[in-house]
């Protein structure tokens, strides 16, 4: 179990030739990751460490099965991927592509829709299964294979939690990184209802940040329609308004997206929120514990 | 990436949208000669910065004449502007726009953003104009009308309609027609120059019956600078703080804060979480700093060196979860910077994650003075400490 991916998913890596590609195809691979091909037009053909490179994804799908992608294609590029891999009939795609024009995104995530795939990112470390599979880029040896369903919109503070996760003893069933652009393929809420059913799964951890206010409507929809424990985490309580902190997607502006609205909000609706990350692997275990 | 509003107001004019006649001056006496050259009495003079509350700062002026345009002009040009937006130590202006006075029957609010909810464009409009649209947001929701724009499609006349038969009272039918031209090529700027916000605050009917662009704010998406080659010529490198704009020619994501903790992480979620614990622990920081996922060494030590440069500085905290970035990498750009220039201050170093050993062994070795946090908590209480 676990959501979206497991030790059955088939994985195309997308710009599987480039340096990052090939690395992180490396690093999946070294994980257990069934990574069946790749595609970078032009390279068609050839090898990456034994794994064969194709033209297109219509290509590899009918060959090998693929259905989930790992996109490592450059912004200018990547949501013709996104929709070529949809278009294929992919199930997953995952994008870890930051810099992409948010007016391409809006088109994409609407077409990716209509086609009835899954968009993870853009601009994410991707999506992990412990002990069963990764796509994506996070560093896969801190995490340990258990119950907690973690959600996050931001990569190395992910990795900080997961970290302590592990540490006081709690595993995780999948892990995703929603990605930190304003236009992203999949809100906390749609990975909450996967979550819901999971039964491996006994409790979640959302990491949010400023900008937006997909943490006030995940609040509501927990207090609403979530049968399992929660806690949560928001980045950026002293992040001045109007300023783009790192990710394109967490600016506070029009007096929409701070941390402190996001925090009361996931308060007011019986969500605990731990304010201080030092602390966030230990409020889970309490939270996690004693439910 | 800001512009300024006389830069807005040529987009404005390529797109078919009008706006009141004007000219760019850089001191009193051209000032005087642009506003000999425009219709007027009155004239408006008008500071040219992006911090926005020009107006209630005095960075707006009407001038009666040519004597006031030139007091005017001066008093703008030669004081710091301060405005809810410039922070309490001002902004130095240092061009103006001199425009034709124009006489007002109605003033409007119109503008596009992103809809990060509806995943969309969604064009604003309300008849309460000249005020700021979040406060009317915030206290007459039923005066601001949204319309959200399908991307394919663009936006639609009956949507111009939607907006005005909700007025009270409903404009007569020029002004319908013009505004609906006027709402349309406004939306084709923004989608084909890849904006993240245009704003016309106030879109005003004359008395004479034209509707007439009178302010003109827009931002674009930095994502699509690189296929926007034209708009990207049009930033201003005066509008940048001086670190900041050190910071960006070193692909280095920093933004400037007013506390005394220098703070280098790597990711932006993490840096922001930092900044976070060390407010906690009863300190201020001085800078969000995010060093990247996949930093290198060289990186590493430009944005140590930019954080020593900062003058308020009085500890530095370093927090970097090894991830993609190794913590090897980090400890060499950390001994590199520290050859180039002498670190005084006390430094707090909080290292996880891949090949940690390593990293703490390089520093340990090195002859850098620092203490070693165990986790983010410990490493906040102890950056706190050397400022208390």
């Amino acid at each position: 179990m676990g959501i979206l991916v497991d030790e059955n998913t088939k994985v195309v890596v997308q710009g599987i030739t480039g340096k990052e590609g090939t690395f992180h195809t490396r690093q999946m691979v070294a994980y257990g990751t069934n990574v069946v091909a790749g595609v970078t037009p032009g390279k068609g053909g050839k090898k990456v460490d034994g794994i064969p490179v194709a033209n297109r994804m219509k290509d590899v799908v009918d060959v090998y099965g693929a259905n989930a992608s790992c996109i490592f294609v450059p912004p200018p590029f990547a949501s013709d991927a996104m929709i070529e891999a949809a278009d294929a009939g992919i199930d997953v795609i995952v994008c870890i592509t930051e810099g992409i024009p948010t007016l391409d995104m809006i088109k994409t995530v609407h077409f990716i829709r209509k086609a009835g795939a899954v968009l993870i990112g853009p601009n994410t470390p991707g999506i992990i299964s412990p002990g069963k599979t990764k796509v994506g880029i996070m560093p896969a040896h801190i995490h340990k294979q258990g119950g907690i369903g973690v959600i996050s919109r931001s990569g190395t503070l992910t990795y900080e939690a997961v970290d302590q996760l592990t540490r006081v003893g709690l595993g995780q069933s999948t892990c995703i990184g929603l990605g930190g652009d304003p236009i992203v393929g999949a809100s906390f809420i749609d990975h909450l209802r996967r979550f819901k059913e999971d039964r491996e799964t006994n409790g979640v951890v959302i990491i949010g940040e400023i900008g937006g206010t997909a943490e006030e409507e995940a609040a509501e929809y927990i207090e609403k329609g979530f049968n399992k424990p929660v806690v949560a985490f928001i980045a950026g309580q002293t992040a001045p308004p109007g300023r783009r902190m790192g990710h394109a997607g967490a600016i506070i502006s029009g007096g929409k997206g701070k941390a402190e609205d996001k925090i009361s909000a996931l308060k007011s609706h019986g969500i605990t929120v731990a304010l201080n990350l030092g602390q966030l692997g230990k409020t889970a275990l309490q939270v996690f514990k004693d439910s | 990436m800001k512009i300024h509003e006389f830069q807005a107001k040529d987009l404005f004019r390529t797109f078919g949208i009008p706006v009141p006649s004007g000219k760019l001056a850089y001191t009193p006496s051209q000032a005087v000669d642009s506003a000999k050259g425009l219709p007027g009495p009155p004239w408006v003079v008008k500071a040219q910065i992006h911090a926005g509350g020009r107006g209630k700062g005095g960075g707006v002026r009407l001038a009666d004449s040519l004597e006031e345009v030139e007091r005017s002009a001066d008093e703008i040009l030669s004081n710091l502007l301060i405005t809810p937006q410039t922070g309490p130590s001002g902004q130095k202006v240092r061009q103006l726009l001199i425009e034709e006075g124009l006489d007002i029957d109605r003033e409007f609010y119109l503008g596009i953003v992103i809809d990060r909810k509806l995943e969309s464009p969604a064009m604003i409009f309300s008849q309460a104009g000249g005020m700021e649209i979040e406060e009317v947001s915030a206290k007459h929701p039923e005066l601001v009308f949204i319309e959200a724009i399908d991307i394919t499609h663009g936006f639609m006349p009956y949507q111009a309609r939607n907006f005005f038969y909700a007025l009270k009272p409903v404009p007569d039918k020029d002004m319908l027609k013009e505004s609906s031209a006027i709402m349309s090529r406004l939306y084709k700027l923004f989608a084909s120059k890849d904006c993240s916000l245009v704003e016309i605050n106030p879109l005003v009917l004359t008395k004479s019956g034209k509707v007439v662009a009178l302010d003109a704010k827009i931002n674009f998406d930095d994502n699509a600078l690189f296929r926007q080659k034209e708009i990207a010529q049009l930033h201003d490198p005066y509008e940048m703080d001086e670190l900041e704009a050190k910071a960006s020619e070193y692909n280095l994501n920093y933004i400037r804060l007013d506390g005394n903790i220098g703070a280098m992480v790597n990711g932006a979620g993490l840096a922001m979480a930092t900044m976070d614990v060390i407010k906690l622990a009863g300190a201020e920081p001085a800078n969000f700093l995010d060093v990247g996922g996949a930093a290198s060494e060289e990186m590493v030590a430009n944005a140590l060196k930019i954080i020593l440069s900062d003058k308020r500085i009085k500890a530095i905290l370093i927090n970097i979860f090894g991830g993609i970035m190794r913590c090897d990498v980090l400890a060499r750009g950390v001994v590199k910077a520290a050859k180039q220039v002498e670190i005084t201050l006390p430094l707090i170093v909080r290292l996880e994650g891949t090949n940690v050993e390593e990293g703490r062994k390089i520093l340990k070795d090195s002859n850098l003075d620092f203490s070693v946090a165990k986790d983010m908590e410990e490493a906040a209480r102890m950056v706190a400490k050397q400022v208390s």
